[in-house]
């Protein structure tokens, strides 16, 4: 391996090892919380809730339980890094070697996309082995966990780099990423909200990501997969782009 | 692309709003040199040697090492550089030794080469005790080791020392000052910033005074000692002093509670010195010389003794 790429390597094992050493904390524990989702909101709303044909509600709820554990998890795991590298400290090491900003990014955000999956299968199977979950489409699934947990990565760099404090942290991820991925379709098909709800709904990206997700078990969704991919595809660039200017410039990690 | 100096700064200036940090840095560190950068809080040396490791950008200016500018040529002049910094930092999920593997990975570093260079580090540095402990755990000098060893995990060929010594003991203080030399005799350039004037005085062959982003002097230790053109005289008495006469007077820095300090002129000659102590009808027991320490120096090129 080029000894540019063996830099990056080793920034992205040294954060799954980061995360690994709290795997308790930081996967067992958003997998049980996210089961519990299933146990309350599946019994609850069985009946109550129109899904697609041919599916219990809690078949339908299970990829986007899944999907919004994958979010939350690989926003947590880049934007806690980040800060508690700069509470520390230690984020001058990395600062100190030969890492590009680019080499950077990308080791957190794949650091950021194996957490997030980590979570995804462990509720995944309890869902396939549980709920007798199909799968239609594979490739969507994976396609969309991968990009999606890039994109939830990237953006959680952003607040990372931003944030002086876990409490602007806390607001970031209270604030935002918590009524998104509520708001995406989690519990229910867009099709099944007042029609200005689903216009409203729309302009959520979460909302791609979870119903692109859900394609590729059930081969129904409530917009196209390809919107869907490129909606993800375009937020992801998009973030991307922001984190290496803010990690070119350096804000607020250099002076 | 060559250059015979280990560290350039060219006219480097930088703004923090309406501070002036750095007004337009120029000088040169020689290769293979024990270079002392000293002043007092708030001078700026933290900022310039920041801008060396590219922890700061300059406003305006450029910064070499080994000829490669450290902001185009990144890569190579992070290669080349090893920095101490002054803040302790730990990281609470990883041991000394784990550490030590991460920072290696990060230069592209790794194998049985590299893991018996950082197996020599721990123990030069007195750490192989503790290398599986976690950083959180360890005493502030216990975390000035781990940042030394830290910064030269990757051989660097340029070593910056930020304060190293501050808050720790003297016997790691002893131990840190050993290594450092044995790296300097090896060919390593040093760059050493430090409140012990003292230790600057006794391990660097030059050095720079900054005051208020400036340099103020910059010249070889034993030039400036010798710009000084005067000398310390204590001379013991077995009696207060009744009165002094005139030449003395203007000469008298300190009065002791058995003895006076003078500071004479090193062309001062001793017969006059002994003929005034004698016309001042002074009981002496004793009469000791020294020259003047870069201490003295520095006080006298930043003001900071006048009060």
């Amino acid at each position: 391996m080029n000894s540019r790429w063996l830099g990056c390597w080793a920034l992205f094992i040294k954060e799954i090892r980061r995360f690994y050493s709290v795997v308790v904390q930081t996967v067992f524990a958003p997998v049980v919380a996210t089961l519990l989702y299933l146990l309350v909101f599946g019994q609850v709303l069985e009946t109550q809730i129109e899904t697609y044909s041919g599916l219990t509600y809690s078949q339908f709820l299970i990829p986007g339980l899944v999907m919004m554990a994958i979010l939350q998890n690989a926003f947590s795991n880049t934007s806690s890094s980040l800060i508690q590298s700069k509470m520390h400290g230690n984020l001058t090491f990395v600062l100190l070697s030969p890492i590009s900003s680019f080499e950077l990014y990308i080791a957190f955000v794949a650091a950021a996309i194996v957490r997030g999956l980590a979570v995804g299968v462990g509720i995944l199977v309890v869902g396939v082995l549980g709920f007798d979950l199909t799968w239609n489409a594979p490739g969507w699934v994976l396609v969309f966990a991968v990009l999606s947990a890039a994109m939830m990565g990237g953006l959680g760099m952003i607040a990372g780099i931003l944030s002086d404090k876990y409490d602007q942290l806390a607001a970031f991820q209270n604030f935002i990423i918590m009524p998104l991925t509520f708001l995406s379709g989690v519990f229910y098909s867009i099709h099944a909200l007042p029609g200005m709800w689903q216009q409203v709904s729309q302009f959520n990206p979460f909302f791609y990501m979870v119903d692109g997700f859900r394609y590729g078990f059930f081969g129904q969704s409530d917009v196209s997969v390809y919107l869907s991919l490129a909606v993800t595809v375009f937020f992801l660039v998009i973030i991307s782009a922001i984190n290496l200017i803010l990690l070119r410039k350096g804000v607020k990690i250099r002076e | 692309m060559s250059s015979p100096s280990a560290v350039q700064f060219q006219h480097v200036k930088k703004q923090y709003g309406e501070l002036e940090a750095l007004k337009g840095i120029s000088f040169e560190v020689e290769e293979g040199s024990f270079f002392g950068l000293l002043g007092p809080n708030g001078a700026g040396k933290s900022t310039l040697i920041s801008t060396m490791a590219g922890l700061v950008t300059p406003s305006s200016g450029q910064v070499k090492v080994h000829g490669f500018d450290v902001i185009d040529d990144y890569r190579e002049t992070r290669r080349i550089l090893g920095l101490v910094p002054q803040e302790l930092i730990s990281d609470p999920f990883f041991s000394i030794r784990e550490l030590l593997v991460l920072q290696s990975g990060y230069f592209g570093l790794r194998g049985a080469v590299q893991s018996a260079w950082i197996d020599e580090l721990l123990e030069r540095l007195a750490l192989a005790d503790k290398a599986n402990e976690n950083t959180n755990a360890l005493s502030g000098g216990m975390k000035r080791r781990v940042l030394i060893a830290m910064a030269l995990v990757h051989k660097p060929k340029v070593l910056v020392l930020d304060e190293p010594t501050a808050g720790v003991d003297v016997d790691l203080r002893r131990t840190l000052w050993e290594f450092t030399k044995e790296l300097h005799q090896q060919g390593h350039t040093i760059i050493l910033t430090t409140h012990y004037l003292e230790e600057a005085e006794g391990l660097c062959e030059k050095v720079a005074i900054m005051q208020k982003g400036e340099v103020k002097a910059l010249d070889t230790t034993a030039t400036l000692l010798s710009r000084h053109n005067y000398r310390y005289l204590r001379v013991s008495l077995s009696e207060p002093a009744q009165s002094l006469i005139k030449p003395l007077q203007s000469r008298l820095v300190e009065k002791e509670p058995n003895g006076l300090v003078f500071k004479l002129e090193k062309t001062a000659s001793m017969s006059e010195l002994l003929s005034w102590l004698h016309e001042s009808r002074l009981k002496v027991t004793d009469v000791s010389s020294r020259d003047v320490s870069l201490e003295e120096v520095f006080l006298d090129l930043t003001g900071e003794g006048k009060s």
